[in-house]
């Protein structure tokens, strides 16, 4: 009785789905991502990159590394000849310090938004657009508060448009905000400044010899909140390890300052 | 030698024609002259079917029904017989241009690239055809006898070689480019046809009409002989078209866009080139304050009509008028001109279409049409400013960097680094690790701060109604520079580790977007004499 009330369900269910979705009772088969590395080893290794394809959400508080990740990663694709686009939803990008970190200006296009409204119309165009190797949207500096009114609908469009096709759709926010669309979720936290050690600022008070003192960068810490992708699909020839075991508990790894770059 | 003629009949009315295509199958009559001495100058056969004669007044062809007016439009007639030269040229290098209506080719040589001269003929009726015209063309041994076939016979008409009296001889006297006294002089000998003409004897005919007389009994012959008189090949490519109703909406005007836009591509296909830059002019309707200014001051000359322009250059040239019709939209949409449009102006830059062949180890780029659709409509949505990629200026200052647009460069081999890697790792090299470098993120424009310093070195910062204490500190880095110019620059810069206290108002949960514990970078501007947050390292 069951099984006949099931296939007269699943017969009625398919017919009006009928045009739309093809198969609405076969599972897909689990999607598998190619990466792309975001020039940070320790989590190249950890998660083997980010996935094509698929959404990535980088998230955490102000000042916790998000920004150095998103330039990492778009040094380590147009140094590869990739071309890459940034939504900078409040025109907070620094160019100058993005040079100096090797990323190649002349393949990133910029879009330099105003509000999320803007940013979001612009992604859903770059997607649409195509070609991109990175699709980077950077919401880190709308109050967290407006980004959680974003639909859902919104990422999963999103997460569609990009669906089998080379782009890896990178969102920077301070929470997380796409859920089950995206495939992997990164939350970064700073641990602590690093001040350059000084024979005359070497003393208790940090204020004292500001004029002896450099910013060296930050020690920061990376967590997996959620992955679909599994790890590492492939020998990664930078870092001679396949990444099979690599764990995926809090990774920190080392940001240096611009200056430390200049020769 | 093998010549083709290629004749567009009633080509003053076509012209018209092409450009608004509602008048295909119709009776159109074209006028010309000074208002208000209207005279119909031009009609096509199905006006004059229905009554229409050459000569008329406006007043009298308005009264046929059925048959449309309009007046005799240069431009159209100068645009039309530009793309009538494209298509000639897209055959054969060696053309020449007769008349406004009347392109004979040399088609020697052809067979091989595009097989018999039936074919060749086939193939120009085509291109024509696409073009917006409808042609007869004519192939024969000698140039005379190809222009009087073509001018002659409808369709397409071979004539064999040494076959040229007896092909010709039905034609009328009318079809030779002569006075119009000669033509006189023969109708009332009664030589109506060709065939007549050449009958005469050449030597009587010398005797009475000189040697134009013999010159005539040549080209009725089909013997006269001539050299081709080679055009200079033109890379100008224009289409426009004049408006009876001025038009104010974008759909009627993308209507009109798309249309001049697809016989522009065609012309450009026909020579195989493609769209570089598109050149806009709009003639604009004056205003109506402008108007009764005019008015007014009598003395004055009637204003030149105002103008729009605008130029579209695109990173890689495209043939797509489809494609190209939706970038002038944006463009449009974005822009939009003050006034109706009286006529539209396109002008093509042209240039060698894009090769797509990309190697099977080049990185991926977005498609150079696409990415100019998307560049479009994404300075749709932010502004034209906003978008490209950024190109840093020779200097140490504030906001070092401006604006370029964004082309998808061609990367001669993307995977370089990669290999480099490779062959470091096989020659036992030790690879160096890339250093992520720390982020900052810039506020723009700079947010405004008071500093409270001790012993010169700040000791507690105060902005957007917060309080902090300085944790740490670096600095001063003192840099000035530009002071021979107006936006001279002296400034010293300082990160501070803050840590702020006291949240007032303007840092509600879930709102703020700047660290209440990080490390900025804070400048004091010598010349305001005032301090700014530049930004955060992040």
């Amino acid at each position: 009785m069951a099984t006949a009330l099931a296939t007269s369900l699943r017969s009625k269910f398919e017919f009006e789905l009928r045009g739309r979705v093809a198969t609405p009772f076969t599972y897909r088969d689990r999607q598998v991502f190619e990466v792309l590395s975001t020039g940070i080893p320790e989590i190249d290794i950890s998660l083997g990159g980010l996935p094509r394809g698929a959404v990535t959400e980088i998230c955490g508080p102000p000042c916790s590394g998000r920004t150095s990740v998103l330039v990492s990663t778009l040094a380590s694709r147009t140094a590869e000849g990739e071309v890459c686009a940034l939504v900078d939803a409040r025109d907070s990008f620094d160019p100058y310090l993005a040079s100096v970190a090797g990323v190649k200006l002349g393949k990133l296009l910029w879009v330099r938004c105003q509000n999320i409204d803007q940013a979001l119309r612009a992604t859903d165009l770059l997607i649409q657009g195509g070609g991109f190797g990175l699709v980077a949207v950077d919401l880190t500096d709308i109050a967290p508060q407006t980004v959680r009114y974003v639909p859902l609908n919104t990422w999963f469009r999103f997460r569609r448009a990009v669906e089998d096709t080379p782009t890896a759709l990178l969102l920077m926010e301070q929470e997380a905000n796409a859920k089950t669309c995206a495939s992997l979720v990164l939350r970064l936290e700073t641990q602590q400044a690093r001040w350059s050690e000084t024979r005359d600022a070497g003393t208790q008070d940090s204020t004292q010899y500001p004029y002896a003192r450099l910013l060296k960068g930050f020690r920061i810490g990376a967590e997996v909140v959620r992955s679909r992708v599994p790890p590492v699909m492939d020998w990664n020839p930078r870092y001679g390890t396949d990444g099979r075991n690599a764990s995926r508990k809090l990774e920190t790894f080392k940001t240096e300052a611009s200056w430390s770059f200049r020769g | 030698m093998v010549f083709a003629c290629i004749y567009i009949p009633d080509f003053w009315v076509q012209a018209v024609v092409r450009t608004e295509q509602k008048l295909c199958g119709k009776g159109v009559a074209l006028l010309s002259g000074s208002p208000p001495l209207w005279n119909v100058v031009a009609a096509n056969p199905t006006a004059l079917r229905a009554g229409i004669r050459l000569g008329m007044t406006k007043a009298q062809a308005t009264d046929f029904a059925g048959v449309q007016i309009r007046q005799r439009c240069e431009p159209q007639e100068k645009t039309a017989h530009a793309a009538l030269l494209n298509v000639g040229w897209s055959v054969s290098p060696r053309l020449e241009d007769t008349a406004v209506d009347t392109l004979v080719l040399d088609l020697e040589g052809l067979e091989t690239l595009w097989g018999s001269v039936e074919k060749v003929a086939q193939e120009l009726a085509q291109c024509i055809s696409k073009v917006g015209l409808v042609s007869r063309i004519a192939v024969a041994g000698n140039i005379e006898a190809a222009i009087h076939a073509a001018r002659g016979f409808a369709g397409i008409t071979v004539v064999a070689e040494g076959q040229e009296r007896e092909s010709l001889s039905n034609l009328p006297i009318d079809v030779l480019s002569t006075h119009q006294d000669l033509r006189d002089i023969l109708e009332r000998w009664g030589v109506a046809t060709l065939g007549a003409l050449a009958a005469l004897p050449v030597l009587q005919l010398s005797e009475r009409l000189g040697q134009e007389g013999v010159r005539l009994h040549a080209l009725a012959g089909g013997t006269h002989q001539r050299s081709l008189v080679l055009a200079e090949l033109s890379s100008s490519f224009e289409e426009e078209i004049e408006l009876e109703d001025s038009v104010e909406e974008l759909e009627p005007l993308s209507f009109l866009l798309g249309r001049l836009l697809d016989q522009l591509c065609a012309r450009l296909e026909a020579r195989a080139l493609a769209v570089r830059a598109i050149h806009i002019r709009f003639e604009l309707e004056p205003s109506f304050e402008s108007a009764v200014q005019a008015r007014e001051d009598e003395s004055r000359k009637k204003t030149a009509a105002k103008e729009y322009r605008k130029v579209l250059t695109l990173p890689s040239p495209v043939r797509d008028s489809k494609m190209l019709l939706k970038l002038l939209r944006l463009q449009l949409q974005s822009d939009a001109p003050a006034s109706p449009i009286q006529k539209i102006v396109l002008r093509v830059d042209s240039g060698a279409p894009r090769v797509t062949q990309n190697g099977l180890f080049t990185p991926r780029a977005p498609d150079p049409e696409k990415l100019e659709l998307t560049l479009a409509r994404l300075a749709k949505v932010v502004g034209d400013s906003k978008v490209g990629s950024a190109e840093l200026a020779d200097t140490h200052g504030p906001e070092n960097f401006r604006m370029k647009g964004f082309t998808a460069a061609p990367v001669r081999n993307g995977r370089m680094q990669r290999m480099r890697l490779s062959t470091a790792e096989e020659s036992g090299k030790e690879i160096a690790e890339p250093k992520p470098t720390t982020g900052f993120r810039v506020m723009r424009p700079a947010v405004p701060a008071n500093v409270k310093m001790r012993a010169e070195r700040p000791e507690r910062i105060w902005f957007r109604g917060m309080q902090g204490e300085v944790k740490a500190a670096s600095g001063p880095w003192r840099s000035s520079g530009d002071w021979w110019e107006e936006r001279v620059w002296d400034q010293d810069e300082w990160d501070l580790a803050v840590e702020f206290e006291s949240t007032r108002g303007k840092t509600e949960p879930g709102k703020n977007t700047f660290p209440l514990c990080g490390v900025y970078r804070i400048i004091y501007e010598a010349k305001s004499q005032s301090w700014l947050v530049r930004g955060f390292y992040d």
